[in-house]
């Protein structure tokens, strides 16, 4: 056999290898490239069945679709920023823990993530209501008299959604900073660094891949949420996720619940685009288990 | 003592325990605000009342018989667990072969390939949900077993193609090699040389594709229904309405269930493939 029979060989072997991943690659195409392809086509139907740019037009001119947006971007970004707040800090403590004790400690973290979502939604549910567990112990504690409503409206949305989403932060964020050496810390120290000028200086950019990696999946997450503003939020806190299914299950509208997911596939894949210019992917996919 | 421990120091950096004592009392309350919220649902759902109550004023099972003696949760429970086991079966045997072929080809537009794979955990969950509604309704597979087993699949075989990827990346090829050179055709050397090395990434992507289906809402109130109504979607509907405590013991079912089946997971994933 010459050369290029080899050659041949090899490259129908490959293609051969790559055949392998046609039957996912299928179910792909069948559920998600050829309908969210379609929906996309939906979208620039008007009502009289010709072409028409009036699902993005009535996006523009209605007040009530700003809104949508604004709520869904001030949502993602108020749980992204409160979950770094707190996952940073933490991430940091179990960092600097013995392996074994940090490892104990991360139960509290995983224990959470891997509960359903619709569990935790739940619970916050209970625990929020007028008159769940944390009223009455805010009550007894004399930190507010009369019962609050915390849940249904924007604050308890929030408190659900940083919950669900913490661990998303923390795990990435833990990573990276075991993974830094610490023998950095003590030459900057030796170098006369304080403390504090050690940590900005030297930690804490080392750190930055994992928190930007953590960050992006929460911010991502959060920007197509559904389950916990539906239930939280108690018809007050509306992002776009839950405009596109009561356009489906109450107006039976596709048109308008198309050109709104295509908008939320957009925004989200301009994020994920303009993030890749920061993050290596790899990061992202790998810090997910 | 004590108080020698809080002022030793505590880093690299010398700074001490004392300074650091804020940090250490935020980290366990954000540790309690992680925990304590997804498990006060276990002592409610032995509450007596009709109300949930922490803690419980008379402890019964009550909601835990409901639940059992029920007809309509009964079937939703069925159709989850036969909905994960399936996805399980055809998530993992098609994710492995396309991570393992994606791996092996190595043809320049494999990389293409694999972002096409995972795509379903980037695109928005209610996308996929409207865009298979749409196609179960030409297909006439909505709300069959098929349809909701399919969707579930599209979600569960990015995590099993980035879970055996990752371990065929540290997986030394060249065993294989050798194995084909001594006269073993290529599916008998990967499943004999290196199907047993990845078998705890394997595994792991099984009971995480299991889970996957089994706590999906969003696409299963689209694709889910009629006959083959699932769990997640039938509690969520309950929560729009009232809280019943019925779902308080279901939760607590689905807590037991999901620490079980990550406990697994991570008793085979912490072994390093290979070992």
């Amino acid at each position: 056999m010459n050369a290029a029979g080899l050659r041949r060989d090899e490259l129908l072997e490959r293609w051969r290898l790559f055949g392998l991943a046609s039957p996912a690659l299928l179910i792909v195409l069948v559920i998600l490239v050829i309908p969210v392809g379609w929906l996309f086509y939906v979208s620039f139907i008007g009502a009289d069945g010709g072409f028409s740019l009036e699902n993005y037009e009535r996006m523009v001119a209605r007040k009530s679709y700003g809104r949508i947006f604004y709520t869904t971007f001030q949502v993602s970004l108020l749980t992204t920023l409160l979950c770094i707040l707190i996952s940073y800090p933490l991430a940091y403590f179990l960092s600097q823990l013995p392996t074994r004790i940090a490892n104990l400690c991360l139960i509290t973290v995983l224990l959470p993530f891997w509960t359903s979502l619709l569990v935790r939604t739940y619970a916050w549910l209970v625990l929020l209501q007028k008159r769940g567990l944390v009223n009455e112990w805010a009550i007894s504690l004399g930190i507010w008299e009369e019962p609050v409503k915390i849940v249904h409206n924007l604050n308890g949305t929030l408190v659900g959604m940083v919950h669900i989403m913490l661990p998303f932060l923390i795990l990435p964020v833990y990573g990276a900073m075991k993974a830094i050496n610490r023998d950095l810390l003590r030459a900057a120290a030796n170098l006369g660094a304080s403390p504090t000028r050690a940590f900005w200086g030297v930690f804490f950019p080392l750190s930055t891949p994992g928190l930007f990696a953590g960050s992006l999946m929460v911010f991502i997450l959060c920007l197509g949420f559904f389950v916990t503003p539906a239930v939280l939020g108690g018809g007050k806190v509306i992002m776009v996720s839950m405009k596109i299914v009561s356009n489906i299950e109450l107006f039976v509208n596709w048109g308008a619940a198309s050109a709104l997911g295509v908008v939320l596939l957009v925004l989200t894949m301009a994020v994920l685009w303009f993030a890749a210019r920061f993050v290596d992917f790899q990061t992202i996919t790998g810090g997910r288990q | 003592m004590m108080l020698r421990w809080l002022q030793s120091p505590a880093s690299e950096t010398q700074v001490t325990h004392a300074q650091r004592l804020w940090l250490y009392g935020f980290s366990a309350l954000a540790m309690l605000l992680l925990v304590v919220p997804t498990l006060i649902v276990v002592p409610m759902s032995f509450v007596d009342s009709q109300y949930l109550e922490f803690p419980p004023e008379r402890w019964s099972t009550r909601w835990y018989k409901h639940y059992f003696g029920s007809g309509e949760w009964m079937l939703a429970t069925r159709t989850s667990f036969m909905a994960a086991f399936l996805t399980m079966l055809l998530a993992t045997p098609i994710g492995v072969l396309a991570a393992y072929g994606l791996h092996a080809s190595g043809l320049p537009f494999m990389r293409l390939a694999f972002v096409l794979l995972i795509t379903p955990m980037m695109v928005p969950v209610v996308l996929v949900a409207i865009g298979a509604f749409y196609v179960y309704v030409k297909l006439q597979i909505l709300y069959t077993m098929t349809g909701l087993v399919l969707a579930h699949t599209l979600l569960a075989v990015p995590l099993v193609v980035i879970i055996t990827g990752a371990a065929l990346k540290i997986h030394d090829m060249n065993q294989e090699d050798a194995a084909r050179s001594l006269g073993a055709p290529r599916w008998k050397a990967f499943l004999t040389v290196t199907l047993p090395q990845i078998r705890f990434a394997v595994i792991t992507s099984a009971l995480l594709s299991f889970l996957t289906s089994f706590d999906e809402v969003v696409v299963a109130m689209f694709v889910s229904g009629g006959d083959n109504p699932t769990l997640t979607r039938n509690m969520f509907n309950a929560l729009r309405d009232q809280i019943d405590p019925t779902i308080a013991s279901i939760s607590t079912l689905m807590i037991v269930m999901t620490t079980l089946i990550m406990a697994l997971a991570q008793i085979f994933g912490s072994r390093k493939s290979g070992e």
